[in-house]
């Protein structure tokens, strides 16, 4: 009973904002549902409509070529940024809190501050280029840019990732890189042949995180860009799915996109955890 | 654990559901004992706000029954919608006129005929203008807060002396296409330095361009998006694009600070002249107090001259959401608005017209835009046009964003974009008639 009684704030909190939400919008995905009237079932309505649907394959599409560049690229940067403050060097304890910090700004704040860093005409960044001579484009105004400007600014929240392969990179037995100096390895062959299979579970375990909140990239594109503007080039499928809950009033349908983006999801994770199956190294196994 | 600490950590986690549960509506419903307390949601922040305060205070003073609690919220729609859908709604809400019509349909509102009727509110205390588009399905479902009309503003010290004023400014939309060319500058390296005017410029009704050439977005149970008319008027938004250069108008206008801003790009000079409404008066006299410049009624297509005196009209509106507790009490107070004094007072203070067919001398007298005679004009202008009354206009609007975004970044032509929106919202609008309207 007293166990119960413990556990109880967490059931309560997983029964109502999770297990009954959860159960709800898979119902609701068949029905068509306004939020201020009952629900009235439609079967596969939705997902037939959804079917043929251009805003949902823009938003799809929009979606998924920014998990295409964000995880890649988060990944990349991450893992630099941890192999450098993993290094032997005075005040590294500051380093690290200063490359962490950023991870800790709002996402609106973060959305309004690119808006000023990324302007096309007085921004920061063009202002750089600009004095080196080089014509930058316009990235926020730009359909072909918006997009991949989004996918730069991902990378300001690789701090998280950062502090797990950091510890992943403390976890790697100093035995394997004595042994590869005594083979004679360089540093970039201790990378590629130590370092890099030691972290693989880490680097498995962080692009799956990478993909799921990649795919459901929401705050900054609505604070930056109102309605997937220009042109719904960065119209995503989280910012879909909001409108149609909260702004056409199709609880039904948003239901039913959410199921899509969760089997998507599980979709994605499930082929990262196959193709990890050849390249993820496990110690002692 | 024994059983009185498990007693004891039990009843906490209960008074913390019971509180989230509860509490809001114990605390605000009781604000002043004795009254009724009239809960209402508004949009408006900052300097509107404290002109509605200011109202709520007047009202609250007036008589010992009712008291309205003013709380500001964000996205105050969707909230209404949901705080409506889970039984518990504010008394009053104010929301904008595009939403009646898909609140109306979700059910979500409080028919205010008969008590409109009751009040002596009719059509001829108001510009009809304003009052008709409350009426939806034969029923009126909100009352003004604030309305506003649209005009063209022209910077004087930005037009040649011989065009600067109301008077000789181009009536025509191709005299003030000839005046954008001969004033517009650019830069040494042929970037844009001023634009004479830009559709896109500040673009909050890039869905109503189509009116200005004698068009309509929706034709009794039709869509017309892509009719000829709007076609025309696309092709007009897609000529400055032309005129000034795709990448150039997408450099120059990622410059434009906020309209709320001295960087406004009217008040910074970017461009010489801006369609925009009433309130922009107030702007510039908070920002940039000292500003030359006169608002003209927006010029008319040469070929259909009957369009003249053309203005998009829109409002404020307060509604009572469907299961308010004191719907009463609410109407009195939104009735108590409607009052001329009161109304006036409301709009002087956030700086737009009236929607009373009666406005007082007083009121242009001291009323902050110095054109606010043309606003009110325009108000009552026979060409002049609101919203069309379809539940899906949210939608519309943003598929004409989308469409005006398109052209104006030349990846499709009018035709092609217009022709892409109509398909998208005739779908749309077989399912809404389906699952909403014909339930």
């Amino acid at each position: 009973m007293a166990g119960l009684l413990f556990a109880s704030p967490w059931i309560l909190g997983f029964g109502v904002f999770l297990l009954y939400p959860l159960i709800a919008s898979l119902l609701y995905s068949f029905t068509n549902f306004s939020i201020l009237r009952p629900p009235s079932w439609i079967g596969l309505s939705n997902y037939q409509e959804m079917a043929h649907d251009e805003v949902f394959y823009t938003t799809l599409k929009n979606t998924l070529l920014y998990v295409v560049g964000a995880v890649p690229l988060g990944t990349v940067v991450a893992i630099g940024l941890a192999m450098l403050l993993n290094s032997k060097v005075r005040g590294m304890a500051f380093y690290r809190t200063i490359f962490f910090l950023p991870t800790l700004v709002p996402m609106v704040v973060l959305g309004t501050l690119f808006l000023w860093i990324f302007n096309g005409d007085y921004g920061l960044l063009n202002a750089a280029f600009h004095k080196v001579g080089i014509t930058a484009p316009n990235w926020l105004g730009d359909p072909a840019w918006a997009k991949w400007t989004l996918v730069l600014i991902s990378v300001w929240g690789c701090g998280q990732a950062m502090v797990i392969y950091l510890a992943g990179l403390q976890n790697v037995p100093v035995s394997l890189y004595e042994a590869a100096d005594l083979d004679g390895a360089k540093t970039w062959a201790k990378t590629r042949h130590v370092t890099l299979p030691m972290l693989s579970p880490v680097i498995l375990f962080n692009v799956i995180m990478g993909i799921i909140g990649s795919l459901q990239i929401f705050a900054v594109p609505y604070v930056m860009f109102p309605d997937g503007a220009p042109a719904r080039s960065t119209y995503f499928f989280s910012s879909y799915l909001f409108d149609n809950a909260f702004k056409n009033q199709r609880m039904g349908y948003a239901s039913a996109l959410g199921w899509v983006m969760f089997l998507i999801t599980l979709g994605l994770t499930i082929l990262a955890m196959r193709i990890s199956e050849r390249h993820v190294h496990y110690e002692g196994g | 654990m024994n059983a009185r600490a498990s007693l004891a950590l039990g009843s906490v986690a209960a008074a913390l559901v019971a509180a989230a549960v509860w509490g809001e509506g114990v605390v605000t419903r009781q604000a002043i004992p004795d009254r009724v307390t009239v809960i209402y949601w508004e949009k408006w922040t900052g300097a509107e706000a404290d002109g509605m305060r200011a109202v709520i205070n007047d009202f609250n003073a007036s008589q010992s029954r009712i008291f309205v609690k003013y709380l500001s919220i964000s996205g105050v729609d969707s909230k209404t919608a949901l705080a409506t859908a889970g039984g518990d709604p504010p008394d009053v809400a104010g929301i904008w006129l595009d939403q009646v019509c898909q609140f109306a349909d979700a059910k979500a509102l409080t028919d205010l005929s008969e008590m409109a009727r009751e009040s002596g509110l009719s059509r001829d205390y108001y510009i009809t203008n304003y009052w008709d588009p409350l009426f939806y399905k034969g029923k009126l479902w909100a009352l003004p807060s604030t309305p506003a009309s649209v005009a063209l503003h022209v910077r004087e010290d930005l037009v040649p002396p011989e065009y600067a004023s109301p008077e000789t400014f181009p009536k025509t939309l191709e005299g003030m296409d000839a005046l954008v060319d001969k004033i517009s500058k650019r830069n040494e390296d042929g970037s844009l330095k001023m634009a004479g005017f830009l559709p896109s410029d500040p673009g909050w009704w890039n869905w109503s361009w189509g009116f200005y050439f004698g068009g309509k977005l929706v034709d009794g149970d039709r869509l017309t998006v892509n009719s000829p008319e709007n076609v025309r008027a696309y092709e007009w938004v897609a000529s400055y694009t032309k005129r000034f250069g795709t990448k150039e108008v997408q450099n120059f206008q990622s410059g434009f600070g906020n309209f709320a801003s001295p960087q406004d790009p009217f008040m910074d000079g970017k461009v010489a002249t801006e369609i925009n409404g009433v309130w922009k008066g107030n702007y510039i006299h908070v920002f940039k107090p000292g500003l030359k410049w006169f608002a003209v009624p927006f010029p008319y297509v040469a070929d259909h001259p009957e369009l003249a005196g053309m203005s998009d009209l829109s409002q404020d509106i307060l509604v009572i959401p469907r299961g308010a507790k004191h719907a009463k009490e609410a109407f009195e107070f939104i009735r108590y608005v409607q009052r001329q004094d009161v109304m006036e007072k409301l709009c002087l203070s956030h700086g737009k017209n009236s929607p009373l067919a009666k406005v007082s001398e007083h009121f242009f007298n001291t009323h902050p835009n110095k054109f606010i005679r043309l606003f009110d004009k325009l108000a009552r202008s026979p060409t002049a046009f609101s919203p069309p009354q379809i539940g899906i206009l949210p939608r519309i609007q943003s598929e004409m964003n989308v469409a005006f975004q398109e052209i104006n970044t030349g990846q499709k032509t009018p035709k092609q974009a217009l022709d892409d929106a109509e398909a998208r919202l005739t779908e749309q609008w077989q399912i809404y008639k389906s699952q909403v309207l014909e339930k």
